[in-house]
């Protein structure tokens, strides 16, 4: 399925951006672009710091070198208000999905609806949750504690905790992880939904290569610290770069 | 470092928002939970103290002088330092453990991307919520302690309760009421800010959960005692000017 993306407006863009843990060079030298509307994959092998990108998007953490804007702002110029105004705006869906286990479903929706918007009514707050725990599905497990849901439920509970704020960027780190091919194929189809429904625009970090290919616009691959490859779906996994190569052998998709 | 976490905690304490909610329902968790804990022991302590005291006293003729000694004992000292080992042990290693886990989870990651301070929310409001509820319970196991003394004296002497309360509150002042007090509220603040400080900063993996719990507990434990010695100085110090 073609998508509609606006390749004239930036919502992401990252220029020369490096990060370091200690001796260890994890980005060197990244620059990469998000486009409105546009959802992108960035695949790549455990340990290519790919969920160190979209953390340092969100500022979980800072870069040593390189520049972040996101919708308009330098990540780096902000203060700690400015930056959580600006949080509210991206929202980020955890590999593990991170649900809060003292709080039933109900309650991690809408805590972060409760703190960031103080004087929304009850009822508000009731209809939104519902809206989006429909949105969905999951209406029926509405008074369940997270340790009684399912890995695919969790995924879609914590996308729905991070769709309740409105966001116009989604960060989804691993949606796929740890998933059969049936929940893979719902979490993707719901990626698509949630790009279309809340006209959202993504970036998806994954190496489940049918996940990239059924949810992206564009396929980015980082190794070894670096973007060495981008494009649609078909032209980059047409490349012979032996990366790639190696890559694949791991995937059934070919 | 924890002198660093600490000024974050009073500097927080007055920014706004204020989680008033949130701390209420902390110090409910936090005080009915360790309540039936902290009642029994302080019961079982005042009974048995009041038995280790007797004969000594007994041996010097001063056996009518118990109830006094006992209500000294028990306000100054006893009732602020039972409680406070109590929930350093239950309490502090609790709330060790749960923010350890919450971060090894990304829970405390998830709220920080969703524009919610987790500092705020985790540790300011259960350090608050410790300090208060220290206080109430420390009130519930002088009360507690005190009956287990009484039990003690009645089964001995056959005193009435009222001669008990009237020997017991001759010899304390207003000046031991603040101490107890005044203890009660450091001793809450540690247990806080043990539990925050070491659940806050765990190491990732599921060994930092129990390493957070173990050590909230211990650097509790060992402030308290340091803390005993310290205010008793102090009061003594205060009662001599």
């Amino acid at each position: 399925m073609e998508k509609m993306t606006n390749q004239n407006e930036p919502v992401i863009s990252i220029k020369g951006l490096h990060k370091s843990f200690g001796d260890l060079q994890v980005l060197k030298g990244v620059d990469f672009t998000l486009n409105k509307g546009e959802n992108v994959a960035i695949l790549g092998r455990s340990g290519m710091g790919k969920s160190v990108l979209i953390k340092i998007i969100i500022g979980l953490l800072k870069p040593d070198k390189g520049e972040v804007i996101a919708l308009g702002k330098n990540i780096e110029d902000l203060n700690g208000s400015e930056l959580d105004k600006l949080r509210t705006r991206i929202g980020f869906s955890f590999q593990n999905s991170a649900l809060y286990d003292s709080m039933n479903l109900y309650q991690n929706i809408a805590f972060p609806l409760k703190m960031n918007n103080k004087r929304l009514s009850k009822k508000d707050i009731d209809l939104n949750v519902k809206r989006l725990l429909g949105a969905v599905g999951m209406m029926d497990k509405i008074d369940q504690m997270p340790a009684e849901l399912s890995g695919g439920q969790k995924k879609r509970a914590s996308i729905a905790r991070t769709l309740i704020l409105n966001p116009e960027i989604m960060l989804y780190d691993e949606p796929t992880a740890g998933l059969d091919p049936k929940t893979s194929t719902e979490i993707n189809n719901m990626i698509n939904k949630v790009q279309h429904q809340f006209d959202t625009s993504s970036i998806i970090i994954t190496h489940d290569l049918t996940c990239a290919k059924n949810t992206s616009d564009r396929i980015v691959i980082l190794h070894d610290g670096k973007i060495v490859n981008e494009g649609t779906f078909n032209d980059v996994f047409n490349s012979e770069e032996e990366y790639l190569k190696d890559f694949y052998n791991y995937n059934f998709i070919k | 470092m924890v002198t660093k976490f600490t000024f974050r905690i009073f500097k927080e304490i007055i920014k706004p928002p204020y989680q008033l909610k949130e701390v209420i329902n902390q110090c409910y968790e936090i005080g009915i939970k360790a309540l039936p804990l902290i009642s029994v022991t302080g019961f079982i302590i005042g009974l048995v103290f009041t038995q280790q005291t007797r004969a000594p006293l007994e041996s010097f003729g001063a056996e009518s002088w118990l109830s006094n000694f006992m209500g000294i004992a028990i306000i100054k000292s006893l009732g602020p330092l039972i409680t406070a080992i109590l929930c350093a042990g239950k309490v502090s290693s609790g709330i060790g453990a749960e923010l350890a886990s919450m971060k090894v989870t990304e829970q405390i990651d998830a709220m920080e991307v969703s524009a919610i301070n987790p500092f705020k929310f985790l540790v300011v409001n259960r350090v608050l919520a410790t300090t208060i509820a220290t206080v109430i319970l420390m009130f519930f196991c002088s009360f507690t302690s005190l009956m287990g003394a009484y039990l003690n004296i009645y089964i001995g002497d056959h005193t009435s309760i009222t001669n008990f309360y009237q020997g017991a509150s001759s010899s304390i002042g207003f000046l031991d009421i603040v101490q107890a007090i005044f203890k009660s509220l450091i001793f809450g603040l540690t247990i806080g800010i043990s539990g925050t400080f070491k659940g806050f900063n765990a190491s990732k993996g599921t060994l930092g959960v129990g390493k957070a719990a173990t050590q909230a507990v211990v650097l509790a434990m060992f402030m308290i005692f340091v803390e005993t010695l310290v205010i008793d100085q102090l009061f003594n110090l205060i009662r001599i000017l």
